[in-house]
């Protein structure tokens, strides 16, 4: 017995040697051609409850290298290709961690990506070990700019930024309109995301004149949201602040109009979901008026339309993750051209000091101080007649906010 | 939280149309229990699958949900029979340890193949089938549930007349009872337990066709039914009929009113505290047999 499971294994192992030895023979040879690719690690959850938002991420960053590779590389590298080695985040945290571990055995410059608070937190905990350079996306949850790690940036705004420039948009917003809203529900997933954003609302909220009725947890997944719905029902309030990520936002607008919630105002902040095409298309009727102060690309510059119609080509809805992430992978190509070299230590201080403009973010010139890009902001916006406008700020709003609301 | 009696009787009578559909979860796994004297760790995936077989069906054909629930039941009853007959039956060589393993790597199998197949995306039917409602009184109800509760409770009653009245129910009673008397009397027991196990699998295609119109699919949603599922065959007591239709009923209540009055991160602690207190305290279950 012993013998007979031995051998195929022997033969499997003398195989593996021999395909070994020949790659490392052969790859000399090929790579000599042209400068030796950059290595740029991109990790997002494309299998889990989340895959929705990391198969979003990961079209924005593949579409930015293709834009790089097809414009000469890295010309301060000798004009090196971007190569991309994807990592699934598979949802959760412990397998972001495993997939930096790979990431760092292949070698990759730096790393872009995560999505969700609790992945960039651990993912970029684990890839500081390395000193190796990481780019969150989206995480908004400011423990990941807090902790100190040199290693790690964020390009959009974070918990803090957003909860007040949603307050100070909801208030002009309010106050423009003869202040009709003052008492909230809040409900919000019971995450790091959810629950911090829910915390900083129930702060900030009173002070400046809002009355909250109650704030209302749920988890993620769920099941049925109509306890929520109920509730909101008999507490009756102006307006409802939700924070949730896709799924359980859909079932809750859809359960609150079939039966016929219709407070004067949904005024999600952060939303997975209002914010999101595929909502607007597949139920018209719950998103329609629904508000989020959310990430968004900047709808005046030349190249968010462009890549707007290649996410329609490939049949994506759009969403804020396509040009967070088509944004953040150039930031790196940007810091890589200025710091001529791989070398972990020079990329990270390339990063430090980025300036860098070429993005499609509403942001102005990028500038990291702790990590935090200190221009970056969220805007707000409206489910309109089957489409997402901007109504806040004024500067590119591309429509005029309807509050309260009327179906 | 003072909330009007309106809203409580809302939130019971919700409670109780989805509790329906638990029972059907519930009455599949109990059926396959009381008869086969095994739990099917693959209850959940099969479930899923149906989903999946649902989903497809009204997407790509365009045919109402509830249309679906007779061929896909016959589809299913089919599955089920030969996955038990040919498949789960022969590998357990007669060991019940044996079919523990065999179905939790089913399960394990099956999961991933949808996983591979259609990715951890969520999808929803298109069009707005969730979204009718009936004003009852003051409440409104989704008229989803209220069809769900009538079929699961159509459900119920055929199957407890088949067992009760039929020579097939007659038959799988006999092995349920007495495995090797049943035989010697000239019932194929190996036949018996494939039907068995094909009603558990046709229970789960109704469900699907029922759960679809209001709630979403992916490779992992039947998980969350089967755990409740389960708790739900021990409230009722295991393998018994009109047990899994109360149990499930009863659960879907005290989930319903657990979240409206705890909130729904804690709301579905209610569920697993009953759990807990029928293995304490009432270990056969409410209608089931003493062990």
């Amino acid at each position: 017995m012993t013998s007979r499971i031995m051998l195929p294994a022997m033969s499997r192992r003398a195989l593996l040697g021999t395909s070994a030895a020949a790659a490392a023979l052969g790859m000399p040879a090929i790579l000599r051609a042209q400068a030796a690719p950059v290595k740029l690690g991109i990790l997002q959850p494309i299998t889990g409850a989340l895959a929705q938002d990391g198969e979003l991420g990961r079209f924005g960053a593949t579409t930015a290298i293709e834009e790089i590779n097809a414009a000469g590389g890295i010309k301060s590298l000798g004009g090196a290709k971007i190569e991309m080695v994807f990592a699934d985040a598979r949802s959760n945290p412990e397998a972001a961690t495993q997939e930096v571990e790979r990431l760092q055995s292949e070698g990759v410059a730096a790393i872009v990506g995560g999505f969700a608070s609790p992945i960039c937190l651990a993912a970029s905990q684990a890839a500081a070990r390395y000193n190796l350079a990481y780019v969150v996306d989206v995480g908004v949850t400011d423990a990941i700019i807090t902790r100190g790690l040199t290693n790690t940036f964020r390009f959009a705004p974070g918990l803090a930024i957003v909860t007040k420039t949603a307050i100070d948009n909801l208030l002009a917003l309010n106050d423009s309109n003869g202040k009709p809203a003052r008492t909230v529900v809040l409900v919000h997933e019971d995450g790091l995301f959810g629950a911090g954003l829910a915390k900083l609302m129930q702060t900030e909220l009173p002070k400046n004149g809002f009355e909250i009725l109650e704030t209302i947890p749920h988890p993620t997944p769920s099941r049925d949201m109509s306890n929520v719905a109920l509730r909101i029902r008999a507490l009756k309030p102006d307006l409802v602040i939700p924070s949730s990520y896709y799924g359980e936002f859909v079932l809750l607008a859809r359960t609150m109009q079939q039966q016929r919630i219709r407070p004067k105002g949904i005024y999600s902040v952060l939303n997975g979901a209002a914010s999101n095409f595929r909502f607007v298309k597949e139920f018209p009727e719950a998103a329609n008026g629904v508000m989020d102060c959310n990430h968004w690309a900047d709808p005046r510059k030349p190249a968010t339309a462009e890549l707007r119609k290649k996410a329609d080509a490939a049949g994506l809805a759009w969403a804020y993750n396509i040009p967070l992430n088509y944004s953040c992978v150039k930031l790196v190509a940007d810091a890589l051209e200025r710091a001529g070299s791989k070398d972990r230590e020079k990329v990270i201080a390339a990063l430090a000091s980025s300036n860098f403009a070429g993005h499609i973010m509403p942001y102005g010139e990028t500038r990291f101080v702790n990590g935090q890009n200190q221009g970056a902001q969220p805007v707000n916006l409206q489910v309109q007649g089957n489409d997402i406008k901007v109504i806040f700020p004024v500067a590119f709003a591309d429509a005029k906010p309807r509050f309260p609301f009327k179906a | 939280m003072n909330y009007p009696p309106a809203i409580i009787a809302e939130a019971a009578v919700n409670g109780l149309l989805t509790g329906s559909v638990y029972a059907l979860v519930a009455l599949g796994l109990t059926l396959v229990y009381g008869v086969l004297h095994i739990i099917n760790f693959a209850h959940g995936v099969l479930l899923t699958c149906a989903m999946f077989a649902v989903w497809g069906l009204v997407t790509f054909t365009g045919i109402s949900p509830y249309a679906a629930i007779l061929p896909l039941a016959a589809v299913f009853f089919g599955l089920g029979y030969l996955l038990q007959r040919y498949l789960i039956g022969p590998a357990s060589h007669g060991d019940d340890g044996n079919i523990l393993l065999i179905t939790l790597g089913l399960s394990i199998a099956i999961e991933n193949a949808l996983l591979a197949a259609f990715h951890g995306d969520t999808r929803n039917i298109p069009g707005d089938f969730g979204f009718e409602v009936a004003p009852v009184g003051p409440m409104m109800i989704s008229q989803p549930k209220m069809i769900a509760f009538a079929a699961s409770l159509i459900v119920a009653l055929l199957l407890w007349l088949l067992l009760a009245r039929t020579d097939t129910g007659r038959a799988i009673r006999a092995v349920a009872k007495e495995k090797l008397g049943a035989g010697l009397m000239g019932v194929s027991v190996g036949h018996i337990f494939g039907i068995t196990f094909g009603l558990g699998c046709a229970c789960l295609a109704v469900a699907a066709c029922l759960l679809i119109p209001s709630f979403y699919v992916n490779p992992r949603v039947g998980n969350a039914f089967v755990l409740v599922a389960f708790t739900i065959v021990v409230l009722g007591g295991m393998g018994s009929v009109p047990g899994a239709l109360c149990g499930g009923l009863f659960i879907g209540m005290v989930e319903s009113l657990g979240g409206l009055f705890l909130g729904d991160s804690l709301g579905q602690l209610g569920i697993f505290v009953i759990f807990i207190l029928v293995l304490l305290f009432r270990p056969a279950g409410l209608f089931g047999a003493r062990a």
